[in-house]
């Protein structure tokens, strides 16, 4: 009986791994890759147009998730903040259309039209770029930084840590990260969980 | 004279455990009126030792999958005969919202209002494989130990996971 147990763990075990193992995507020190996605002008994006930049704020987002729509505002003002500084917000909606209808392309044009964003927003229609950088939910950044030629992830997680009211977070992750790169220092906090809306993958 | 002999227990780890269950028992057993709590009374609900697995299952009224899987967790749970909680990750400040779905949708099943928005500070402490993308559910088997699911399941899905731990 007592083998029976250990050796059903053991399989547990190995069934948890595996689903662990299929998580892919990257961890603060990898590269990421550059990406060539539409945005809602029109234009095709990508991060080798931005000579002049120090790195990015690559930011999954949606038009319909609450989270995304709380921090909207917040996102805007990154991008004036930092885009100066050589650290743009690039947003992009990584969601199936077919299982997400408000997040197709003509509706994230509405939005970024209405909110006026300034930054790109642009859509990562087959989700190569998703699977590649492994997001998993809305919004939720990765702060990159260009080092010679190559794109290093330096930060992932979620923006601060009150998404209901700017007025009363009390930890702004991403502004510290970017701080600590434009002063050469450390960053303290590298990776930070919150809620979030899940990723619509197509089936 | 039972409550006699109760009330002469030196023992407050005892009492503590009795309470600690009582309360996981309350909470099981609602009455439909929701309750809204924070991560450490959440934590202590979780920590109550159980003989049984239990399942929590983290969603919020505007979460489109976790809708969809909702009606799958109180079907398996009866089927398969483990307890079951939806925590939700509403806005604590708008407590009916989750009152009137509870009952439009005929939601059961215990319901708690998990209103605890310094996230970082408390999903690694729920499970490591946790990203934070609901919906995403708890299982705690009959051992005390955690297995844990970030994404939608089918009610067949859920089955064979719960199945796995048993």
């Amino acid at each position: 009986m007592r083998n029976m147990r250990f050796l059903m763990t053991m399989l547990l075990a190995l069934v948890f791994t595996g689903a662990m193992a299929q998580k892919s995507g990257y961890q603060v020190g990898d590269t990421a890759r550059d990406f060539e996605l539409k945005n809602v002008d029109g234009e095709t994006v990508s991060m080798a147009d931005h000579e002049d930049a120090k790195g990015f704020l690559v930011i999954f987002s949606c038009n319909t998730c609450p989270y995304v729509v709380a921090y909207e505002d917040r996102m805007m003002e990154l991008h004036e903040k930092y885009a100066p500084k050589g650290y743009p917000v690039i947003a992009i909606n990584p969601n199936d259309e077919a299982l997400s209808p408000g997040d197709s392309f003509e509706k994230m044009q509405e939005r970024a039209r209405d909110k006026n964003f300034p930054f790109a927003y642009v859509y990562d229609e087959s989700q190569e770029i998703v699977n590649a950088y492994g997001a998993t939910r809305t919004p939720e950044v990765y702060l990159l930084q260009k080092q010679d030629d190559e794109l290093v992830v330096k930060y992932i997680g979620a923006i601060d840590n009150n998404y209901r009211d700017a007025s009363e977070v009390t930890e702004r992750y991403v502004e510290e990260a970017v701080d600590a790169l434009l002063n050469d220092r450390q960053i303290a906090e590298t990776s930070t969980k919150a809620i979030g809306c899940t990723i619509k993958f197509r089936k | 004279m039972v409550l006699g002999t109760w009330y002469f227990v030196p023992k407050n780890e005892y009492m503590k455990s009795i309470i600690i269950a009582l309360l996981a028992f309350g909470l099981f057993h609602s009455d439909g009126k929701l309750k809204i709590v924070s991560f450490e009374e959440f934590e202590e609900i979780i920590e109550a030792p159980s003989d049984g697995i239990r399942v929590y299952n983290f969603w919020a009224t505007w979460c489109a999958p976790c809708i969809k899987e909702m009606p799958h967790f109180q079907t398996v749970s009866r089927s398969e005969g483990v307890e079951l909680m939806f925590v939700s990750l509403d806005d604590g400040r708008k407590p009916d919202r989750v009152e009137n779905f509870m009952e439009k949708r005929n939601i059961t099943s215990p319901v708690v209002l998990l209103d605890d928005i310094d996230y970082n500070r408390w999903i690694g402490k729920v499970s490591d494989d946790w990203s934070g993308a609901i919906p995403a559910t708890l299982f705690i088997d009959a051992n005390g130990k955690r297995h844990f699911h970030e994404g939608e399941m089918s009610e067949q899905e859920l089955k064979d996971f719960i199945n796995k731990l048993k």
